[in-house]
């Protein structure tokens, strides 16, 4: 490639534009945050620095569940999330005819506006008419109407079934990519070894598609995380607060109350813990680029 | 050999009966999975709101019709008008989308200048953090600038978490345009930008189209927070929302919320089936958005 100075400038001058909107729209707000924890804003027209108070308050028996559960939820979410999408995966790579239809209507969950796919499942988790207590009680697997969204044990499984939902589709197909691109050859020379079905998925297609799958984990953890429609428009962070995740609890103190601070404060703690994941992200990608090279 | 391998190859590919059987269990147990929804929301709005509120549960409608279909539009007014801002939104924040993505992308894929991995590490980062954390400063900046209860409100925010993962993908499709093109070119007197304009951007434009349809999809599908926050004019309000507002504050009359809901996803459904092929490709190469 030709270097030169105007080349040089040329090629910052493309960039400006981008990093300009980013610097604005996402760096300053991050700044900003920061800023705002440490100060009582609220609707009111005065700010005043209040120190590390915010922090203090936040800081409770409350706020150290809802970090718990926040993990908690997260965890079993991309765990569900990666059995399935491998198992999908593998189902969807097999050669039986109609593996093009199937792959294609593996997307629906995942291409629809999210918050439209989301009400869908309201109406399923509904204990008096929907489809999921609806089959339940015909099959007789429980008594009554069960009314998922109504208690904190089960509306927090059903936030997870639907975050699932919504992640499996793109788990599933980048897991089928890796799949694809495993040499034929290891399975020719596995079967003409005698290797089993059972045997040369344990011992090539696992293995091989482990990068897959921890690229996958950690995006994955980082979206979960971050997930709020969901939550929001099944329960809003009910009932009496047993689906809240962190991200639901900044925006009920930031948006729903109005405490700009406090919610600031929250919305730190959660940066903090997205640039731990970040990091490792950046780190592990890297790992294995260069594991693959060696 | 070549015809060995191929046989070997079929070899494997052959399954058991019970073995088909299996996989086509676990397809269909898959599927049902990720399909159920939307099954049973079709269903729901072709029952009539007697049928869907009696008890026992029953799958199948009976003397099911489209009634629904007609008249959602009278009792949600506004919906014809949420279908178009939602329209709207995703193409504007597309077409921004696109100017600021194309130059960076090309940017990246071709020059390798001091900073420039950091700053593609710093975009790539962007699409780690959720619009949720930076609400509260996002939400001071648009009342600031008068822009709270305007369209700007959230097509402004939307965009930056768009950008990443089309500049990742676009970049990716760029680094494969031979650089040879641009040598030729310099030795033809052209400048940098000439090249950019007259030859690159011509060869890429196929990458270019399908960065546009998988924008515009993230756009469509990711209308929620920001529009919830950001804006509170009904008239100004995207599908989602909309449909969230409106249904949120009465008993809700399923049969209607379904069939608007098949109506606002018919043109993600329409896409994929006429684009599949390209945006499985895409849309994987985006992953680092998910």
């Amino acid at each position: 490639m030709i270097k030169s100075r105007s080349s040089l400038i040329f090629a910052w001058a493309l960039l400006v534009p981008a990093i300009l909107y980013i610097l604005v729209i996402v760096a300053w707000p991050l700044v900003e945050t920061v800023r705002l924890s440490f100060t009582d804003a609220s609707l009111r027209k005065v700010t005043n620095y209040v120190g590390w108070r915010n922090y203090e308050k936040i800081f409770n028996e409350t706020f150290l569940t809802v970090i718990t559960r926040t993990f908690t939820w997260t965890f079993f979410s991309v765990l569900l999330k990666m059995v399935i999408g491998t198992f999908g995966a593998v189902l969807l790579n097999a050669a039986v005819p109609g593996r093009h239809l199937f792959r294609i209507l593996t997307m629906p969950p995942w291409i629809v506006p999210m918050a439209i796919g989301i009400f869908m499942w309201g109406w399923m988790y509904n204990g008096q008419f929907g489809m999921i207590s609806g089959l339940l009680q015909r099959f007789g697997l429980v008594d009554g109407p069960v009314a998922f969204l109504a208690y904190g044990e089960t509306a927090y499984w059903a936030t997870i079934v639907t975050d699932v939902w919504i992640g499996v589709p793109l788990v599933t197909i980048y897991f089928l990519a890796a799949i694809q691109a495993i040499p034929k050859d290891l399975y020719e020379a596995a079967w003409t070894d005698g290797a089993s079905r059972w045997t040369r998925f344990r011992r090539i297609t696992l293995p091989l598609m482990a990068p897959a799958i921890i690229t996958m984990s950690m995006l994955s953890l980082i979206a979960t995380f971050n997930s709020f429609d969901i939550i929001w428009i099944l329960t809003q962070g009910g009932p009496s607060g047993q689906t809240t995740t962190m991200i639901i609890d900044t925006y009920q103190t930031a948006i729903g109350s109005k405490k700009y601070g406090e919610g600031a404060a929250r919305a730190v703690v959660i940066c903090i813990f997205l640039s731990i994941f970040c990091i490792a992200y950046f780190r592990v990608t890297r790992r294995l680029a260069a594991a693959e090279k060696a | 050999m070549a015809i060995r391998s191929r046989d070997t190859r079929a070899m494997i590919d052959r399954y058991r009966p019970w073995e088909v059987v299996l996989i086509y269990l676990g397809i269909f147990a898959f599927l049902f999975f990720l399909l159920a929804p939307f099954i049973e929301g079709f269903l729901v709005s072709l029952k009539p709101l007697s049928q869907l509120f009696s008890s026992p549960y029953r799958f199948w409608p009976e003397n099911g019709s489209f009634e629904a279909y007609r008249t959602m539009w009278i009792s949600v007014p506004g919906f014809g008008r949420y279908i178009f801002n939602s329209f709207l939104i995703s193409t504007v924040a597309t077409c921004v989308v696109l100017i600021l993505v194309v130059p960076a992308a090309y940017a990246f894929a071709r020059f390798d200048y001091k900073g420039m991995g950091f700053v593609l590490a710093g975009f790539l980062a962007v699409s780690m953090f959720s619009g949720a954390v930076l609400l509260i400063p996002l939400f001071r900046l648009m009342r600031t600038l008068g822009l709270l209860n305007t369209y700007f409100a959230m097509i402004v925010p939307g965009v930056a978490f768009l950008i990443p993962s089309a500049i990742w993908l676009l970049r990716t499709y760029m680094m494969r345009i031979p650089t040879e093109l641009n040598e030729a070119a310099y030795m033809d007197g052209a400048s940098q930008f000439y090249t950019f304009r007259r030859v690159i951007l011509p060869i890429a434009r196929p990458g270019i189209v399908v960065v546009a349809i998988t924008t515009f999809i993230g756009a469509y599908a990711q209308q929620f927070i920001f529009a919830l926050t950001f804006n509170s004019k009904t008239e100004y309000m995207p599908l989602p929302v909309g449909l969230f507002a409106y249904f949120g504050k009465q008993d809700v009359i399923w049969n209607e919320l379904m069939a608007a809901s098949f109506v606002g996803i018919a043109p993600a459904l329409i896409i994929i089936f006429f684009l599949q092929r390209y945006l499985v490709g895409g849309l994987t190469a985006g992953a680092v958005k998910q």
